[in-house]
Order: structure tokens, then C-alpha cells, then sequence
């Protein structure tokens, strides 16, 4: 059980993930300046535009997108309802108003949450955590020993998914699985969160038992360069980024979120 | 290269915030190049000695020592590495994603130079005989491909002190040769000073050089292994240990008669959904059989062969993929025919199960409330509860801990809460989960009686199993799986 796409038909799994961090930083960055449909709406459309080149399959992705598409449609929902009144009003009920100023925030909303959420979940989905930690801890010199742990409890995520799914049945069998949803979620989380705090204790002493924080210099198994292909996908998040801010600015909606 | 030559003297151990020292007075010296059995009941400190030796105890936080414990002359933590130490869970040893990398993992920690490290790799692979490339996924290997996997990255520090804690506890028969076998083949390679703690002696002991039996209080019993068995069979018997030729001690009294049918398998296909599949992937096939008050059915079959998804299938806690699985009239009571349907409520009183791991099912602080869970459930007045509950810890060895929270207790002690656990509400029929999976001998002769107690007074008893042992002395009927072709 892992949470990571299968990998085996993405280019964008050859790809340095420090180049893809990189990359989904420019194009969030951007899109975090100003509150507009156009930029928004461009890198949206671009991201998709490039999506089919990122050879994945379409499930996987849907998968972890549609909590995310589901919260930016809530978002903005309520802020048709309730954002500042502007233009012309066409429903007020109580504080409740709909007017052409919070349909376009709505809507400004909705895409910037799903052109921010797209390329980060398809760039950090098509990347494999092993050499991600490489290349954090080795082009941006973060410190092995918190890279590596992190890395290490990474792998923990996929056996408390298990976990989580045996204690499940584990309850039913028990006999305590028919009480109120929450409070079985609750209790059950809380039974999860023990079992991690086992797992976590076991690996930390098999990590150990590997010589893990030994005295001396620490090496590389596995080497992690940046190459012009990196700086290939760094480029074209900054081309969408840019066309995203002149597109806007070309039609008049870019709207600077400090000077909101 | 040769083996690690081991020196206690006087030495002892006592974990932060515990009154009793898990090691004391230790007095030992390991050869280099000596394969050694380490025994001893549980609680004499097997286990801390192998951490000690490993180096990972850690420090005056983590504890207190006493006397001198050295590796070479040199105190464990000094020299790390040079002792490499192998541990039961294969789920727990698993570091990296990828073979190779896990493997690569000590020699990086160490700092051996890169070609240095790939070059290891590739010779620990080789020499535990794992069928798979560097890229391979670490989490689709069997149980006993993780230990062997586990100790590939042992091998890649080229320790000369290999310590192997209970390697094979958790396996099947097969995995569990093969785990041993790579393990001896290492230590014959590289000459490495070989350290084994292990309950089920008769798989080590026709390659060991010497058996040390740790006691209440430093060695109890230090010699080849006959002399050892000769002179302290009963005492090692008494303490769990697996004495080679001797008997597991429970035999059957005599064999049962069929009482009425409880649940029927017509032509049943078992399966579990994965994380975000659609379909379910299918374990088991073609599974037809009646289960039948008053006998007990064994479900065998190689790691992978959808042992344990039959089990929950039959349990009414998974859905059949295909076929039926029908309660009979006599065990539904006026509920629907099939057990996936039922409310958990209504399996109490029908079908209890016992999972493999016992953490999965502990849902209180105390031993006493575990047990009071399910009469409560079932609205059983205090009285009521108290007359289920007392005779259980009675029987179970449990009166003592009644107190205590069960995610404190031993191996040992878990299994029997939550085989006592599934017992408080009498359910007609009892699902078993690899009941005796790592368990000493003599928790497993206690476990054995117990099951085949409740079979006798007339529970249907369906259990999960790779011990032939436990196949033998308790089984009516058994189902082989051979699993299917992925």
C-alpha cells in the first residue's frame, strides 16, 4: 500500500524533484499575488494543456484531486453568497447576497485553488520520496538526519493506511462499531495514533541497528544532479507564470493582493 | 576477515524508569567465529543483551549499565557497525522503498564511499538469495523475504558480530528455513561470530557451536547443545523454550463429534480492496465447506494464499467477492443469511475473531475492562458481566494483571486477552488468526487447551495457521489454500 502513482510510464518521474519543487513554487508563488480569474484561468488551462505529455493515469490523479476540487467549490460557494457586495445585486437575503462582485471572486477563487492544487499534486505525485530526500539533502543541503527520518516515516504512512483499515474490522468485531461515526472515528484515531508511536519506536532501533547516526561523515548511495532537462520544467513554470500575469494584466483584472 | 570476539564482565542493564534490571551480573566470552543459541524465559534479557551488543541502547537517558560489556576490547557504541543486529518484525526492519537503497542504507550511515556501497549491495543480495534486482518494491516481499532482506542489510556493514533476535518468529515453515539458512551461510562466508535468540530451537539447534541459557541472574547453563538439553530440559521446558524432542505437550483427548451446521461455503471467492481500487483483489477461490459446531476446521497454506482474508470472510467482517457464505437458522437466529450484513451488535453473540496482531483489537486501558467490553455491549447487567469475566482471567492467567493496561503486557499475555476477549460474549462460533504466531511453548500449550476447551463445549472453531504442530493436535478438518495465479 503506498501513496505514491505508479511511476513506470512518467516522464516527470526523471525529472530532479528539487527541479519540480522549484517549479510548483514559481507557479504557486505567482498565482498567491493577486485574486484574479485570468491568471488563474492560464495556468489552469496550460497545466491542463501539458497534463496528457505527463503520461499518468487519469484515475490515480482524480483520486487526489477531488478532495481538494471539492473544497475550492465549497470555498467559493460561500463566497457567492457572502462575499463584498460589488456591481449589481441580484439576490439579498439577510447578510446572504449575490452580486457580480462575489461571482467573480467565487470564481477567482475556485480557479486559483484548483491552478495551484494541479501542478503541485501532479509534480510532487510523479515524484519518488527516496530521491526527493536525495535531493533536498544533497543540492539544498538540508540536514541528512532530519531528510532521512522523515524519509523513513514516510514509509510508516502506507502500513497505518493498513493499520487503520484492521482496526476497522478489528471494531466490528468487537462489537463497538455500530456507536455514532464520530465518536468511533475518534477513538479509533486515537488507537491509530498509539500503534504509530509502536511502529515509529521499532524503526527507529532497526534505523539504528543500521548504523543510523553514527559519529562520522555520512555518504550518498545514490547521487542527485540537476540537468538541463530540471531546468527545462523550471523554465516552462516560469513561461506559464509570466503569460499568467501579463494575460491579466492585458485584461485589466490583475488585482495585486497587498493592494486589495 | 573474521568473526568478533565478546567479552561481559559483570555486566548489566536497567531501563530509564523501570526498578528491575533487565540484565545483571553478566558474565560471558564469545569466541571468535562461534555460533551460539541464546535461550532463556521471557524476561531474562535476551533481547537487551543483543541491543547492547548492537550499540542501540543508547545512553545514561536511556538507561543505566553496570560492568563491561566490549566487542574487540571496545565498548559496542565505539565500533558500530561491526556488530550488525537482525530483529523479529519484518514489518518494522523495512527503511527504504526500494531493495537496493534499504540495503545501502547502513553503508551510507557509516560512510562507506558510493562504488564501495553499490558493490556490497549487490553481494548481499546475492548472499541471502533474494530473486530480485536494486529496483525491486520492499513492500511486496513476503515475510520471509523482508528478514532475509533485513539481513542483507546487516551483511552490507560486514559486521563480525552477527546478532540475530528472534528472526524467524513471525515466519512460515519455509521462510523460516531460508531466513536461518542465508544467516548461516553469512556467518560461514565471512567468518562473523554468530549470536541467535531464538524460542523453536530445533531449527538452530544442529548448527550451533554452543547454547547459553540466561537465568534470573547472569548464565544459567553455558555448553554444546546436548550437554545443555541433557541437563536442563525440564527447567528450559518450564520457561517456554522449544527443547528439541520434546513434545509440545498438549495432546487431544479424544475427537469430537459433529454438532449442528453454523455457517455454509458454497463455492466462495475471498477478497480485499485496496487503498483507492476499485475492485477487490481477489485471495481465495472455490471455497466450499460447512462449519460445524463443536469442530474445529484448520486453515493452511503457503504466505500470500488468502488465509487470513477467508477468515474474515468467514467472520462476517469482509463481504464474499463471489459465492455464498450463508448463515445456517441455527446460528442467525432471525437475522439475514449472510454475516457481512449483520450489525457488529449481533456478531457477538455469533462469530468472534481473533486477530493476528492483538494491538488491532485492544480498545481500553485496562485488562479487566477489555474483557467487560463486549458483555456491556451486549447490556449484560454488572453482575452478569462480572460472572463472565472473573472465570476468564481466572483461566487465562490474568487475575494478577487485572489492573494493568493491556498494550503493557508480554507476547504472550496480549494473545491470551484477546483470545479471552473474543470468550466474554460465547459466541457460537471462533475465528482464530494465526493463534500461536510467535508464541513460546509453553503460552502455546496454554492456547492449544484453551481452543480446544471452547471446541469441546461445543463452539465451531475456525483457525488460521502455518504451525503443523497446532494443525496436528487440534484440527477435525482442514482447508489447504494454494492461492491464485495473480
Amino acid at each position: 500500500m503506498t501513496l505514491e502513482i505508479d511511476l513506470r510510464h512518467s516522464r516527470l518521474a526523471r525529472v530532479n524533484p528539487v527541479a519540480k519543487l522549484a517549479a510548483a513554487g514559481i507557479l504557486s508563488i505567482t498565482l498567491l499575488l493577486s485574486i484574479d480569474p485570468v491568471s488563474a484561468g492560464v495556468t489552469l488551462v496550460a497545466t491542463l494543456l501539458l497534463l496528457p505529455f505527463a503520461g499518468l493515469a487519469a484515475r490515480q490523479l482524480w483520486l487526489r484531486m477531488w478532495p481538494i476540487a471539492l473544497g475550492a467549490l465549497v470555498a467559493s460557494l460561500a463566497t457567492v453568497l457572502y462575499g463584498r457586495p460589488d456591481g449589481e445585486i441580484y439576490v439579498e437575503w439577510g447578510i446572504l447576497r449575490i452580486s457580480d462582485g462575489s461571482i467573480d471572486l467565487a470564481l477567482s477563487i475556485f480557479l486559483r485553488v484548483l491552478a495551484i492544487a494541479l501542478p503541485s499534486v501532479v509534480l510532487f505525485a510523479t515524484t519518488d520520496p527516496t530521491d526527493l530526500a536525495d535531493g533536498l539533502a544533497q543540492i539544498l543541503r538540508l540536514p541528512a538526519r532530519f531528510v532521512v527520518v522523515a524519509l523513513a516515516g514516510l514509509r510508516l504512512v502506507g502500513l497505518l493506511i493498513d493499520d487503520w483499515r484492521e482496526l476497522s474490522l478489528a471494531r466490528r468485531a468487537r462489537g463497538v462499531a455500530d456507536a455514532g461515526r464520530l465518536r468511533r472515528f475518534a477513538g479509533q484515531s486515537f488507537a491509530l495514533f498509539v500503534l504509530a508511536i509502536r511502529r515509529g519506536t521499532k524503526l527507529a532501533t532497526a534505523m539504528e541497528a543500521r548504523g543510523f547516526d553514527a559519529a562520522g561523515p555520512r555518504t550518498w548511495a545514490r547521487p542527485s544532479r540537476l540537468r538541463w532537462r530540471d531546468a527545462g520544467l523550471v523554465a516552462l513554470a516560469a513561461a506559464i507564470a509570466a503569460a499568467s500575469v501579463l494575460a491579466a494584466i492585458a485584461a485589466g483584472t490583475w488585482r495585486f493582493i497587498l493592494g486589495l | 576477515m573474521s568473526g568478533a570476539r565478546v567479552v561481559a564482565c559483570g555486566w548489566g542493564w536497567r531501563h530509564a524508569g523501570r526498578r528491575r534490571w533487565a540484565v545483571s551480573d553478566l558474565d560471558l566470552d564469545l569466541q571468535p567465529g562461534e555460533r551460539v543459541l541464546l535461550l532463556g524465559a521471557s524476561g531474562s534479557g535476551k533481547s537487551t543483551l543483543l541491543r547492547g551488543l548492537a550499540g542501540v541502547l543508547g545512553d545514561a537517558e536511556d538507561g543505566e549499565s553496570a560492568g563491561d560489556l566490549t566487542i574487540d576490547g571496545m565498548p559496542p557504541p565505539a565500533v558500530r557497525g561491526r556488530a550488525g543486529l537482525v530483529l523479529q518484525d519484518p514489518d518494522a526492519q523495512v527503511i527504504l522503498a526500494r531493495v537496493g537503497d534499504d540495503i545501502a542504507f547502513a553503508g551510507e550511515n557509516l560512510g562507506v564511499p558510493r562504488e564501495e556501497i553499490w558493490w556490497r549491495v549487490d553481494a548481499a543480495i546475492e548472499a541471502v538469495g533474494l530473486p530480485f534486482g536494486r529496483d525491486h518494491s520492499t513492500a511486496q516481499l513476503s515475510g520471509g523475504q523482508k528478514q532475509r532482506l533485513a539481513l542483507a542489510g546487516v551483511l552490507a556493514m560486514q559486521p563480525r558480530l552477527l546478532l540475530l533476535d528472534e528472526p524467524t518468529a513471525n515466519l512460515d515453515p519455509e521462510g523460516a528455513v531460508s531466513v536461518r539458512d542465508a544467516a548461516l551461510r553469512a556467518a560461514a562466508d565471512t567468518g562473523a561470530t554468530l549470536v541467535v535468540v531464538e524460542h523453536r530451537v530445533s531449527l538452530w539447534a544442529g548448527h550451533v557451536d554452543r547454547v547459553v541459557v540466561l537465568g534470573e541472574s547472569g548464565v544459567l547453563a553455558d555448553g554444546t547443545v546436548d550437554e545443555v538439553f541433557a541437563r536442563h530440559e525440564r527447567s528450559l521446558t518450564d520457561a517456554g523454550v522449544w527443547v528439541p524432542g520434546v513434545p509440545p505437550g498438549f495432546a487431544r483427548p479424544s475427537r469430537s463429534a459433529a454438532g449442528p451446521v453454523l455457517l455454509r461455503a458454497v463455492d466462495l471467492t475471498v477478497g480485499r480492496r485496496a487503498f483507492g481500487a476499485k475492485t477487490p483483489r481477489v485471495a481465495a477461490s472455490g471455497v466450499s465447506r460447512d462449519i460445524v459446531a463443536g469442530r474445529a476446521l484448520a486453515v493452511t497454506g503457503a504466505n500470500g494464499a488468502g488465509k487470513s482474508t477467508l477468515a474474515l470472510t468467514v467472520a462476517g467482517l469482509l463481504a464474499p467477492v463471489e459465492g455464498v457464505l450463508a448463515a445456517t437458522d441455527e446460528l442467525r437466529g432471525g437475522l439475514g443469511p449472510s454475516p457481512a450484513s449483520w450489525r457488529s451488535r449481533e456478531l457477538l453473540t455469533r462469530i468472534g475473531t481473533v486477530f493476528q496482531t492483538p494491538e488491532h483489537q485492544l480498545l481500553t486501558s485496562r485488562v479487566r475492562t477489555e474483557l467487560e467490553v463486549g458483555p456491556r455491549t451486549l447490556r449484560l447487567d454488572g453482575e452478569q458481566t462480572a460472572a463472565r469475566v472473573e472465570p476468564l482471567l481466572e483461566r487465562l492467567r490474568l487475575t494478577r494483571l487485572a489492573a494493568v493496561n493491556p498494550f503493557t503486557l508480554s507476547g504472550g499475555e496480549k494473545r491470551r486477552l484477546t483470545v479471552a476477549a473474543a470468550l466474554a460474549t460465547r459466541p457460537r462460533v471462533l475465528v482464530l488468526d494465526e493463534p500461536t504466531y510467535g508464541q513460546d511453548a509453553r503460552t502455546w500449550r496454554e492456547l492449544a487447551a484453551l481452543i480446544d476447551d471452547v471446541r469441546a463445549e461445543g463452539t465451531a472453531v475456525v483457525f488460521v495457521t502455518h504451525d503443523r504442530d497446532l494443525v496436528e493436535v487440534l484440527a477435525d478438518d482442514e482447508i489447504v489454500l494454494t492461492g491464485v495465479a495473480p
